[in-house]
């Protein structure tokens, strides 16, 4: 069956041509051209924007913003965005990084949307055609939304931290992910955690009880013992080629730890 | 089938073709246009075979619409060869024995040009962070990166 491919000047033209039944918005094509390629023909129709301002970034006061075309390499070697482009980087190989976009991982399902899990900690903000939504809500009821663009305040080099696991270096598909922001007092003492992971459900997730057992707490050994411990409470990891479900919930604390404490 | 005009350069050559509706860049390089240098090995994104230059940005072509390159500029392994005389990567591939079947060699080059282009003094770690995309199945990886660094010494020493 033929794939049509239809162009829209706006992003909220191409919102409204996917309401047609059997479209699905392109981005990068990491994703969709790969459904397609493996035989995916509940589709029959690409929709896409190329609208400049999606492939835009904006760093003002603190504050980035990303349109959902802005490419894994973009973010990557911005300067501005220095803080968090191991998470950006975490992504594929060279030549998916080119072509992987800040909104499609949004919508990976997991083992992929690492970058998404950095955005889940960072609390970004997601601009959709629907209206601005935070993060966490976006991502439970992703399905259907054309996202514009994200926002979220640039965290110091210190604040954010990332780690991508994966049998392979430097690049495979994710064991798991975590990704942490950090607010410290002057003395090292966490006043609030923030903190992500990925493959441990089908899309990137809160570890919040052991957000709440890191509070008040400084990232020594004997100190970050009870977050640790708390990591892996209510997640759902996935099966998959790379690692089964035991495996991941195994090892989730042990690189979590490692993390808080590298 | 709905067939849809496209544009663009390939390795210098202008070409106007008109193409499926929603054929795959490499679809149209291999089989329209007889550029058979990438190689159609996962569809996925996963092996970086089918690897080529883009505007000068390594893409994948399996996972590149045809109708979305018009008026780029587009770079094979198949072109990169000028007047009878090998590109210095591929000179130093055949030189070092970086190619056993030779299946993936087509993308790793385009992938070490991409490296070469923007960081023309690679340490060993920026080739493997640079190949780090494209798979092969030889398991040959050692005399490939050695082949990409002494591409990039012979650049250098050209240069001088």
């Amino acid at each position: 069956m033929p794939l049509a491919l239809k162009t829209y000047p706006t992003i909220a033209e191409a919102g409204s041509a996917l309401k047609d039944g059997g479209a699905r918005y392109i981005g990068g094509g990491t994703l969709v051209i790969r459904s397609t390629n493996e035989g995916d023909v509940s589709f029959s129709t690409y929709v896409r924007s190329i609208d400049p301002v999606l492939s835009a970034i904006k760093v003002e006061a603190g504050r980035a913003t990303l349109g959902a075309s802005v490419t894994m390499s973009a973010v990557a070697r911005h300067p501005g965005l220095s803080a968090i482009a191991r998470a950006a980087k975490a992504v594929g190989g060279p030549a998916i990084r080119n072509m992987a976009t800040v909104g499609g991982n949004l919508f990976a399902p997991a083992p992929y949307g690492d970058f998404a899990v950095a955005l889940l900690a960072l609390d970004a903000t997601v601009h959709t055609t629907t209206g601005d939504l935070g993060i966490d809500e976006f991502l439970a009821g992703r399905d259907g939304k054309v996202v514009a663009s994200v926002s979220f305040d640039v965290p110091s080099a210190e604040k954010f931290r990332f780690a991508k696991v994966s049998r392979i270096k430097p690049k495979g598909v994710s064991v798991l992910s975590i990704a942490v922001v950090l607010d410290a007092d002057a003395n090292g003492k966490v006043e609030k955690a923030r903190i992500a992971l990925g493959c441990m459900a089908d899309r990137p997730i809160r570890a919040r009880a052991a957000e709440k057992a890191l509070a008040g707490a400084t990232l020594r050994e004997e100190d970050v013992a009870p977050a640790v411990a708390a990591i892996g409470e209510g997640i759902q990891p996935l099966t998959d080629a790379i690692a089964s479900a035991w495996y991941r919930a195994e090892v989730l604390p042990v690189h979590f730890r490692r993390l808080l404490l590298e | 089938m709905a067939k849809v005009p496209v544009q663009f350069t390939l390795n210098g050559e202008e070409k106007a073709e008109f193409v499926d509706s929603g054929a795959t860049l490499i679809r149209v390089l291999r089989d329209k246009l007889g550029d058979t240098s990438p190689k159609g090995g996962c569809h996925q994104g996963t092996c970086g075979a089918c690897s080529v230059m883009i505007d000068g940005e390594l893409k994948l072509s399996c996972l590149t619409l045809a109708e979305t390159c018009n008026g780029v500029e587009i770079l094979t392994n198949g072109g990169l060869a000028k007047d009878g005389v090998l590109h210095p990567l591929q000179r130093a591939f055949i030189d070092e024995f970086a190619a056993q079947c030779g299946f993936c060699t087509p993308g790793m080059i385009m992938a070490a040009k991409a490296l070469l282009d923007s960081n023309p003094n690679p340490s060993r770690e920026d080739v493997v962070d640079a190949l780090s995309g494209n798979i092969c199945r030889c398991t040959g990886y050692e005399p490939i990166i050695r082949a990409v660094l002494t591409a990039a010494r012979s650049n250098s020493q050209n240069a001088a």
